[in-house]
This record gives structure tokens, sequence and C-alpha cells, in this order.
């Protein structure tokens, strides 16, 4: 019986290792096979038409078979880098506060709010932003610049991606700002140097890298945000002049038009196509922002 | 006199910093307010515990109960996928490869890069296995893409709670003679359940409010789905979908439905703070 037991308990050892070995192999094989499949699905229109060409070309007429992603590429990085104009100061501002300024007990006050505002779903914000932001930006903003605007405007996708990226960044950065070693304040300050003097140039320099990581995730998050974004920026295929006009964003081009890419020839091919670009831009981003908070971190 | 601009420019950065502090607090309440505004005038009982009956979508009678239960199924679904996935990677990374800190870190970091990929690319990623393996849109497709979707979330979250536990416990655990999966199972897990019960509760938050990766996979529906084979409504897409209509009633009822989307959100994050906390009993202090 004795026995019986022990050989049980290896078996089920074996098992359980089995099992997780296996497990670890799938997640492993996910972004691979992830972004061998999406390729795969382009590759139909990347035989006749070149990359580049996709890419830089103005023209998307999918009835003619013309796939120029150029316009929502523009669209894109309008949103994106909007955003993070408006979010990367207060963050900064914010996280600074926080962690160099208050006594503890006020950054655990913070904390939940953080955590809701990063919990509440795209499509909350997007309902926000209708009933919100694009009343804001058409009745009080457009006309502040001496513009006309119907609100759902590059801007007010920008405003509300700013929103919802917030959280993210400020929670990277109060982690950078925490890690750095007290005794590089304490020296600025005994050398006489004021509380904004000692921030402005011990801590932020030495928590550069860290800073320039939390908003190139920053961007990755925006860059491929697509419900609310959708909701409130108007999907109009055209280059933005301005950034009270609206755009069409590549998310938002992916999520528009799953209904009919069907029935049109290579149309599912060219969505597939913006999927993998916005699969690897986000990639290279994280890649090159996760790299230099190791690089931080190594440092410390 | 530049000690007076001195100050002044301190002065001035540190009324910047209160007030992009206390801004982010207000925008919260601002987000809040508006959605309890707009949403609690159309919101009654017999729009949660109807599905749509004829003419809904015209202003007419029902309610939304199609899209809550889908809802509540594709991530209870996934959430339970997804821990059956993660929870034995995290633990295999901890106790089974502790001594291989390169490969371990190079797993974290893949993760981390897969936890920014957009959902909407997991959604079109599932759209077309779908179609490649000939499946129609079903609960089973949604549940399989938002289970991609949160798995690096989750995995994540239960690692950052693992590596804290000390590596002393590992070695008392088997020095006593258990294996190494009793030890992940019945210490490890034990000692971490408050951290894993947050990142369960995390990835189920992900799961129910995602709407790009189920906008391809799960379809969208009338009915209470039977089976997992049958294509699912789901709150985000309700949501999303009546508030592009131009009847006012229906529009209201978007406003509404995102009212319920915020409270079940809400409700997780406390419950999560809650459970963590009432849980911490079982941990063994050092």
């Amino acid at each position: 019986m004795k026995r019986f037991f022990k050989i049980n308990r290896k078996i089920r050892n074996t098992f359980h290792k089995r099992w997780m070995l296996l497990s670890l192999i799938v997640v492993i094989a996910m972004p691979i096979v992830l972004g061998v499949g999406l390729y795969l699905k382009s590759a139909m229109l990347l035989e006749q038409t070149s990359l580049i060409k996709l890419l830089f070309s103005k023209e998307w007429k999918p009835m003619q078979g013309l796939f120029g992603l150029w316009p929502f590429i523009v669209s894109s990085l309008w949103v994106t880098i909007l955003a993070l104009l408006i979010a990367g100061p207060i963050c900064l501002l914010a996280a600074i506060y926080m962690t160099q300024y208050t006594k503890k007990y006020f950054l655990r006050m913070m904390h939940p709010v953080i955590d809701i505002l990063a919990g509440i779903p795209s499509v909350v914000y997007g309902v926000w932003g209708v009933i919100f932001v694009v009343p804001l930006v058409s009745n009080h903003l457009a006309p502040f610049f001496n513009t006309q605007s119907s609100g759902y405007s590059i801007l007010t996708g920008a405003i509300v991606l700013a929103v919802m990226i917030i959280p993210f960044i400020l929670n990277i950065l109060i982690e950078v700002f925490r890690n750095i070693p007290d005794q590089l304040t304490e020296a600025s300050l005994s050398l006489g140097a004021t509380h904004w003097e000692t921030v402005k140039h011990v801590l932020v320099r030495k928590a550069f890298p860290g800073i320039v990581s939390a908003f190139g995730l920053g961007i990755s998050r925006a860059f491929g945000e697509t419900i609310a974004v959708l909701m409130v920026v108007g999907n109009v295929t055209q280059i933005p002049k301005g950034i009270f006009q609206p755009g069409y964003p590549l998310p938002a081009l992916i999520a528009n038009n799953y209904g009919e890419m069907l029935s049109i020839p290579l149309y599912d091919s060219a969505l597939m196509l913006s999927a993998l670009v916005l699969f690897v831009v986000v990639l290279l981003f994280n890649f090159a922002s996760r790299m230099a908070i190791i690089k931080l971190e190594r440092h410390t | 006199m530049r000690k007076f601009f001195k100050l002044l420019e301190e002065r001035i950065f540190q009324g910047l910093m209160i007030l992009a502090t206390y801004g982010i607090a207000v925008v919260l309440f601002v987000i809040i307010i508006s959605i309890l505004i707009k949403g609690l005038p159309s919101l009654s009982w017999e729009m949660l515990s109807q599905t749509p009956k004829g003419g809904f979508y015209f202003g007419k009678e029902g309610g939304i109960l199609n899209a809550i239960i889908g809802s509540l199924y594709l991530a209870f679904g996934s959430t339970l996928l997804a821990l059956l996935i993660g929870l034995p990677v995290a633990l295999y990374m901890n106790i089974h490869l502790l001594n291989r800190k390169k490969l371990v870190n190079t797993i974290r970091f893949l993760l981390d890069l897969l936890w920014g990929v957009p959902s909407i690319v997991y959604g079109a990623f599932g759209f077309s296995v779908m179609i490649f393996l000939g499946m129609r849109n079903s609960l089973l497709a949604g549940i399989i893409t938002i289970t991609l979707f949160i798995i690096p979330i989750m995995i994540r979250a239960i690692d950052e709670v693992l590596k804290s536990v000390p590596r002393g416990l590992l070695e008392a655990s088997l020095s006593l003679g258990s294996t190494r999966s009793e030890t992940a199972y019945r210490v490890f897990v034990k000692q971490c359940i408050p951290g894993i019960i947050t990142a369960v509760l995390l990835a189920f938050g992900r799961g129910i409010g995602d709407a790009a990766a189920v906008l391809f996979t799960t379809g969208y529906t009338d009915y209470i789905p039977t089976s997992l084979s049958h294509p699912t409504a789901s709150l985000p897409l309700a949501i999303f979908f009546q508030l592009s209509s131009p009847v006012p009633e229906v529009k209201d009822r978007a406003y509404a439905s995102a009212l319920v989307l915020t409270i079940i959100i809400l409700v997780i994050s406390i419950l999560s703070r809650i459970l963590s906390r009432r849980f911490q009993k079982t941990k063994i202090n050092f």
C-alpha cells in the first residue's frame, strides 16, 4: 500500500511536470505562431504589390484592389503622438509629486484610483468620450482655436487615449522613481540644492532611461487601442491636416471592416497586413522600452 | 533676484504637480459621474432581466440579459482556461527553473512583449484561424481568443507574486520529502493565494471588458447561448452596437449598458481587494 502510494506520487509529479512543460511551450510558441499566421494571410497581397508601396500609397480603394495604408498609418501616428504629448507631462509631474513630495499614505490612497482607471474597459472610455469629450471639443476647444469641428476628431481620440494610458505610464514611472536610491536625493539636498533643483538635475537625469521607456510602452499601448478610439475619432479615410479633423487609425480600420472583408478579394489579406503592421510596431516599441528598463535596473 | 526666480520656479512646478495629481483623480470622478448621469435614468430591472424582444433595436421592449450572460460565459471560460495553462507555467518558472535565471528572464521578457500586443491583433488572428479551420462565430472561438489575450497578463501577475517567495520555503518543503509538484501546488500556491486571486480577477476584468478580441470571433445574437458552438453576445459589443444606433432610446440603453459594465468592473476591483486581504491569513510569515 505504502509502496503504491509512493509510485502514485511519482506519477503525479511526472504528470504535473509534463503539463507544465507543455503549457510553457504553448506560451512560448504563441508569438511565433501569431506572427507567422498573420504573415501567411497577408502574403497573398504582398505577392501582388510590394510592401513599401502598400505602406506609403494614399489610395485606399478596396473595390479596385488598391490598398494603400498611408492615411491610416498617419492617423494612427497623429493620435498616438498627441496622446503621449498630453499624458506624458501629466504622468511625469504626478509621479514626481507622489514619490518625492508626499507622505507614503498619499500614494497608498492614490493607488486604488490608478487601479480603477487602468481597469475600466476601453468601450466604457469610448462611451465617456462620446458623452463628454466630443461635446467638449466641438463646443469649447474648437471655437477657442477659431475652427469648426464635429467633435469626432483626432484631438478627441487623443484625449480619450491619453486618459487610458495615464494609469499605465504612471505605474511604471512611480516604480522607476521609487527605485532611485535615497542617498542621491540626500546628497543633493545636503549640498544646498532646493527640492525642485534636486528633482530637475538629479532625479530626472537619473531616471531618464526609465522615463523614456515608460513613454515607449505608453506609445505601444496607445498605438493598438481599438474600440475607444474608433468610437470618437470619426473614421474618415483621409490624411488629416489638423487635430480638429477626423482620422481613421489602423486598429479602427481592422475593426470596422471585418464584416465585408470576405466579400472582396484580397480585402482580408490587406486587413491582416494592417494587423501584422500593428503587431510588429508594438513589439518593436515594447522590445526597445523593456531593454532600456533592464539596462536601468542593472545600473542601479 | 536670482533667489526669487528660483523660488518662483519651485512654486510653479509644485503647483503643476499638485494639479496633475489631483487632475487624474478628478478625471476618474468625471468618468464615473458622466456614465452615471447618462446611464442611470434608463437602467431598469426589465433591461437586466430580459433578452431583446422584437423591435428592440428601434427602442421597443427587451433588455441586455443576452449580453450580460454572454460576457460572463466568455470571461469565466477564458479565465478558467488561462488559469489552467498560466498557473503551471508560472509555477514551472519559479520552481523547476529556479537555477536557470537566464532562461526564466528570457521567458519573462517574452511575456512582457506579449502583454503589450493589442487585443485586435489577437482578434484578427483568431478570426483567420477560425476561417482556416472552417469554424463559425462561436462562444468557443471567443473563449480561446480571449484566453490567448489574457494568458500573458495572468502569468506575469502570478509570476510577480511567486518571485517573492523565499527560497528557504522551497528547500524546506523538498527536504521533507515532497515532490516538486507537491511543493508547487500545496506550498507555493497556498503561500501566494492572495496574489493569485488578484491576478485571476485582473485577467477576468480584462476578459469581460475587451471588445476587439470578440468582435471577430463570437459574433452577436439575441439569444442566450446554450452550447459552445453558438454565437454569443457580449456587453462591450452590446454597448458599441447600441451606441451607433440613431434611435435615442437605444442610445440611452447603450449608456445604461456601459453603467452595468462599469459596475461589474468596480465590483471585481473591490472584490479582489477584500479577498486578497482575507486570504492573507494562510500565509507563512518570515
